[in-house]
């Protein structure tokens, strides 16, 4: 706990207090003064709590962030952006922490469906921001979402109504840009009885280092499908914490696709509550290089019956990268005929590369089917032999075969223009000799 | 076109092979027969190069050159192809990727340009007909979630489309259904020319009723105990390797 440090960001709330969206409502007041205090008694998360213990946030600490206070998003380079933004989607541009209308589509939107920035949302619909905010990510898990809830300047806000199925993704595009500059956003999904929608979130910046700090809730009605992709490419040096908390209601689906690659310290929460019946689907990329650190945090709760969980995280980390998943399990006592399947595969490529994985499996129900699996491993030298019997040289054969570790979840992504975005990750992050992109 | 002699090799201390004698000539085709044990599989990883084996004695020239001291993709690349007894199921990299991959390694080798697409695409899919693949085979991951029988004919559409001179075959037949053992030995067949010879390693002789080999070798306790024509493996089948172990017991 470093308690100077939230001090600091305390007696820095009141220059901003004032912009933040929000102000006129006094639930929101409310919670952010609650939220503020939490912060400023705790500071960030200690290695000392179970949740953090492998990753050390005192990087964080050590600096003072500051959030800006307005729109900045004069100096951005086209190209740079259109490398990230997709074609063919309604887009909520944040840069800084602060809505673009300028970079943003939300052109030919259907009158019943909302898709918006949080502090249009405030002004628009306080009722339906008031009645969700706060209710998937509870404040007293850590600090990171007190800091948020205190902090936060904009974000998305969607809302599917019942039925209704969006026949074109979203796209959250979060641009940092400034040196030591803070961007603290809060989204809310909603998708009611039957809806469908996909959003996809990005987080990039330009090369600085600065915090990203995002909290992003769902909420997936009865029968509703929600398909959530997250690609963190952050910059070298920034601090990136995202959590997602999801709420899933009686045979609600929701799909998870959680794309690690960028960032000095990065850490993403992925938390569902599953209701009766209801399916979630966790998958995830973590790719390490140099010093970075990356950690995944996951829980599903199984909170009643029949409920199907599944979940793959691979990770490849290399040089002197270190990789973190945290993967939990939790079927309450009524949660029986429970289907449960965790995995965790990572590849480490360097000597010095490192790993630590801790899946947990938490079962208070006797009827259920649960498993998890973990391996941390070299590539396989029988694969490699048999590329090397198809003219393939080692080196190449290796590089191939730790793409196409990675390449199995990049391929899950359904949304073409997505896929080959991440792709490119992928492959820059990789850049060794072996892949010919233009073959795949 | 291949010439071994005298072939010793051990895994650590324990000899497998102790002086495998053999001439192998272009267009011919040779099956090595035996009991479990008796070094068919050793013989056939040492000839492409795979790793754990150890040569303590004896020789293998390829086309006049030193076989042995060659890294398995350059064996590959000049056109040593090993069909495996168990393909290997690479997830993430499409079978197309790797038949790109590995043409164009061995157009390379031979100072060629890269495969045209077009030329490619039409000569892979001339191909997968001819074994009555489903395309969509090409597209997905290497052997991932295939069957046995689709396992085996995807090494054949590789030989197919890589034209190797030197094709062994390891234990081709196991863990195939009649159905799928005349599939894959029509392709077998039309490969077979007056540039190619073929090593058939198999534990029994149903795979030669498809395809006939012109000369049979046993291997027993790692050495050739007997050689002849194709009339041998129906003998051996008859008699059973108890028949040629005894026979060397007796010598």
């Amino acid at each position: 706990m470093n308690t100077a440090t939230a001090s600091r960001y305390a007696a820095e709330y009141q220059t901003i207090a004032p912009v933040l969206p929000g102000q006129a409502l006094p639930w929101l007041k409310a919670l952010r003064a609650e939220a503020l205090m939490a912060f400023s008694a705790h500071g960030f998360p200690s290695p000392r709590e179970e949740e953090w213990r492998y990753t050390n946030v005192s990087g964080i600490e050590k600096k003072l962030f500051s959030p800006s206070l307005s729109l900045t998003a004069g100096d951005l380079d086209s190209e740079w952006l259109k490398s990230y933004q997709l074609e063919d989607t309604w887009s909520v541009v944040l840069v800084n922490g602060h809505f673009s209308a300028e970079l943003s589509n939300l052109t030919d939107l259907p009158s019943t469906v909302s898709v918006m920035s949080m502090a249009d949302a405030l002004v628009k619909q306080p009722d339906k921001v008031e009645k969700y905010l706060g209710t998937a990510a509870d404040q007293s898990e850590h600090s990171f979402i007190a800091f948020n809830t205190a902090w936060f300047t904009d974000g998305l806000f969607v809302h599917v109504p019942v039925k209704q199925v969006l026949n074109k993704p979203i796209q959250l595009l979060h641009i940092v840009t400034g040196s030591d500059a803070m961007a603290t956003t809060r989204n809310i999904i909603i998708a009611d009885e039957m809806a469908e929608a996909k959003v996809i979130e990005t987080f990039v910046g330009i090369d600085n280092a600065y915090l990203t700090a995002a909290v992003t809730e769902v909420f997936v009605g009865s029968n509703a499908d929600v398909t959530l992709y997250k690609m963190q490419s952050e910059s070298d040096k920034a601090y990136h914490f995202g959590g997602s908390y999801i709420k899933q209601a009686r045979d609600a689906r929701f799909t998870h696709h959680n794309f690690a690659f960028g960032g000095l310290l990065a850490r993403s929460d992925i938390h569902a509550d599953l209701d009766h019946a209801s399916e979630c689907e966790l998958n995830g990329l973590y790719l390490g290089v140099k010093r970075q650190h990356i950690d995944n945090h996951t829980r599903i709760n199984h909170l009643k019956p029949y409920a199907i969980s599944r979940e793959l995280y691979k990770g490849v980390l290399d040089d002197r990268a270190r990789g973190v998943f945290q993967g939990r399990v939790i079927v309450a006592i009524d949660a029986q005929k429970t289907d449960s399947q965790m995995n965790n595969r990572n590849l480490l490529l360097s000597d010095d590369a490192e790993v630590d994985t801790k899946p947990q499996l938490e079962i208070y129900a006797d009827d259920v089917k649960c498993g998890h699996g973990v391996t941390v491993g070299q590539l396989d030298e029988k694969s490699i032999f048999y590329l090397q019997s198809r003219c393939v040289d080692e080196e190449t054969a290796r590089n191939m075969l730790t793409f196409a570790f990675a390449n199995e979840m990049v391929d899950k992504i359904k949304i073409r223009s997505l896929h080959d975005i991440v792709l490119e990750q992928v492959l820059a992050r990789f850049p060794q000799e072996g892949v010919n992109k233009e073959w795949l | 076109m291949l010439s071994i002699k005298n072939l010793h090799v051990s895994v650590g201390d324990k000899p497998i092979l102790k002086g495998i004698n053999l001439e192998i000539k272009a267009g011919e085709i040779h099956a090595i027969m035996g009991p479990n044990g008796s070094g068919k599989s050793t013989l056939s990883h040492v000839l492409s190069g795979k790793g754990g084996y150890t040569v303590t004695e004896g020789s293998a020239t390829y086309q006049g050159k030193d076989l042995l001291e060659m890294a398995p993709e350059i064996r590959a690349r000049e056109g040593v192809f090993l069909a495996f007894q168990y393909p290997v199921e690479i997830p993430g990299v499409s079978n197309i990727y790797l038949l790109k991959a590995a043409l164009n390694s061995i157009r390379k080798h031979n100072g060629q340009p890269e495969v045209d697409a077009m030329d490619f695409l039409t000569l892979v899919k001339d191909k997968v007909r001819l074994l009555e693949m489903d395309e969509k085979f090409l597209y997905r991951a290497v052997n991932e979630g295939f069957s046995g029988g689709e396992k085996k004919r995807n090494e054949i559409l590789q030989m197919a489309i890589l034209e190797p001179k030197l094709c062994i075959m390891d234990e081709t037949d196991s863990g195939l259904d009649i159905d799928a053992l005349k599939i894959v030995s029509e392709g077998v067949n039309s490969l077979r020319s007056p540039e190619r010879a073929f090593v058939m390693v198999t534990h029994y002789q149903r795979l030669l009723d498809y395809i006939k080999p012109d000369f049979v070798h046993v291997l027993a306790h790692g050495q050739i105990v007997k050689s002849g024509g194709a009339d041998l493996a129906l003998e051996l089948e008859e008699k059973g390797y108890s028949w040629v172990e005894d026979n060397q017991a007796a010598a």
